[in-house]
């Protein structure tokens, strides 16, 4: 069980957040994406192993999205 | 399928094909006598030498599978494959057996229905017995909407020449007795779709079939290798360091799904995939009880039963990136509620192991086959929680895309480029995420 620090509420467990993901992409401008950056904002992604900023949703808790940093090789949450 | 056999090209190559131990009734005697002490080992442990026509870098069931095509369709011998473990120590050896061709998808029903094709010759062609068997996959369905889209990939299916048998309630309880296909239950199971040529295969007797077959053709296998960086020249992969020095290279090969973002990193290039964990787990063994393989998508779980008796079964992924091989207890929970429910025999047994592995989930739930930008590197991988079933089409297809620079017509479509183009192979019609498989 992963336990989470949200900022908000505190240590809670893992089953009350919901994971989004990829915190470092940005959402390009519509009126000026060109192909590549539309490519690189949907499709790519840098999957890293090791420290990964990342959404994570505290769903069952205080309902905000929270941006974590998390080691992707041991889980551990890191600063 | 035209199936072709080249001789090989180099002398070294034909002595050892010469030479090799064929297992057989006669071995078998043969080496009874001597109280098998004396079998050969399956394949050579080589040193590295300093350069190869092709290096394949990942020796699980995928790069194995390739280094064998590279030599027994193509008639390329002077192949080396890096593995920076031991062989099928990675998704090869955490996989749960399974292989089928249930497909919707024209791309995908064709290519897997070719892997399942070679699947069954298998065991005769590498002279390794795969356990390869039979036994059928059902995937149930819980309501009006998934016996709708069961009957529509079935006919699919039937349409692409894939067996497909469209079940109702008491059909799947004829199949499968063990189930609790009564109406109180917590899924209500509504019908089935079965593909009766799926089954499953002893997932380590794979890498180790196609290692010992591959080793025989000249292919030199190297343990303990593990790549740390590529180098350029002019444009080009010239080759790549690794923990046991650098090794020279005509064509570079990566067929290591789990790690395929952080090699193609090593050539500068991003990837749209992300690594996910896997669980699955065991249970104590039993006497039969279970003689397909079911699986229900609305109560995330599947399950068959080993043939030394464990059921071995496993669910979604944990659902955030990891490169860990270990997942958490919440999913185990989910997943085991699922099996005690569709089947509440197994609610007293008792859980022998658990594990995880790394998944490269693509963008769109199908794999990547095909070149990279520099003009000598080739990809295999976005694989999903699919990659098992696949791996002698997959080597099959990558060893031509390497020896001919150019696609097989069963991997044309899995390119690269198609999440560039939007012509994406979608099975679930998801959008963009990793998750699907």
């Amino acid at each position: 069980m992963l336990l989470i620090q949200c900022p908000h509420c505190g240590a809670r467990a893992q089953t009350e957040f919901t994971y989004g993901g990829d915190a470092t992409r940005e959402r390009p401008a519509p009126e000026s994406v060109t192909a590549e950056e539309w490519l690189d904002y949907v499709y790519l992604r840098d999957n890293p192993r090791g420290p990964h900023l990342e959404w994570w949703h505290h769903a069952a808790g205080c309902r905000r999205w929270l941006k974590l940093r998390r080691d992707t090789a041991t889980h551990k949450f890191v600063p | 399928m035209r199936v072709y056999v080249s001789r090989p090209r180099n002398f070294t190559a034909a002595v050892l094909l010469l030479c090799a131990v064929r297992y057989s009734l006669y071995t078998l005697a043969k080496n009874a006598v001597t109280g098998h002490r004396r079998w050969p080992p399956a394949w050579r442990q080589p040193q590295p030498k300093k350069k190869y026509a092709v290096v394949v870098i990942g020796g699980g069931g995928h790069g194995l599978a390739t280094a064998y095509y590279l030599a027994r369709n193509h008639g390329m011998c002077d192949v080396a494959v890096l593995e920076k473990s031991y062989l099928g120590g990675g998704n090869t050896g955490r996989n749960t057996t399974i292989v089928r061709s249930n497909y919707l998808l024209d791309a995908n029903a064709k290519f897997y229905e070719h892997s399942l094709k070679l699947w069954e010759k298998l065991s005769q062609d590498l002279n390794f017995n795969l356990m390869f068997s039979q036994r059928g996959v059902l995937n149930l369905a819980h309501s009006d909407p998934q016996l709708d889209e069961f009957a529509r990939r079935g006919n699919a299916m039937r349409l692409n020449g894939i067996d497909a048998v469209f079940l109702d309630r008491a059909g799947v309880q004829a199949k499968v007795p063990l189930l609790d296909c009564s109406p109180r239950t917590r899924f209500p199971v509504m019908g089935g779709l079965l593909q009766p040529r799926a089954g499953t295969a002893r997932h380590d007797s794979v890498a180790w079939g196609y290692a010992r077959a591959a080793s025989a053709r000249g292919v030199d296998i190297i343990e303990n290798c593990e790549v740390t960086a590529m180098r350029r020249a002019g444009g080009r992969i010239s080759g790549v360091d690794t923990s046991r020095g650098f090794i020279q290279a005509g064509k570079v090969a990566i067929a290591v799904a789990g790690n395929s973002s952080r090699l193609a990193a090593m050539a500068g290039l991003r990837l749209p995939i992300e690594s996910h964990v896997l669980q699955a787990m065991v249970s104590e063994p039993v006497k039969p009880v279970l003689d397909t393989v079911v699986t229900s998508g609305i109560a995330h779980m599947y399950i068959s039963q080993s043939d030394k008796g464990e059921l071995v079964f496993g669910g979604d992924l944990d659902g955030y990136n990891s490169y860990a091989q270990r997942g958490n207890l919440p999913v185990l929970e989910h997943i085991i509620q699922a099996a005690v429910t569709l089947f509440p025999a197994v609610s007293r047994m008792r859980l022998l192991r658990t594990w995880g592995g790394v998944m490269d989930m693509s963008m769109d739930g199908s794999p990547i086959i095909g070149k990279l930008p520099p003009p000598n590197l080739y990809f295999n991988g976005g694989w999903c929680y699919g990659g098992f079933k696949a791996t002698p089409a997959s080597g099959w297809c990558f060893a031509h895309t390497i020896a001919n620079d150019a696609p097989h017509p069963l991997n044309e479509a899995f390119t690269l480029s198609r999440f560039q183009r939007g012509f994406l192979i979608d099975e679930k019609g998801a959008g963009a995420a990793p998750g699907a498989h």
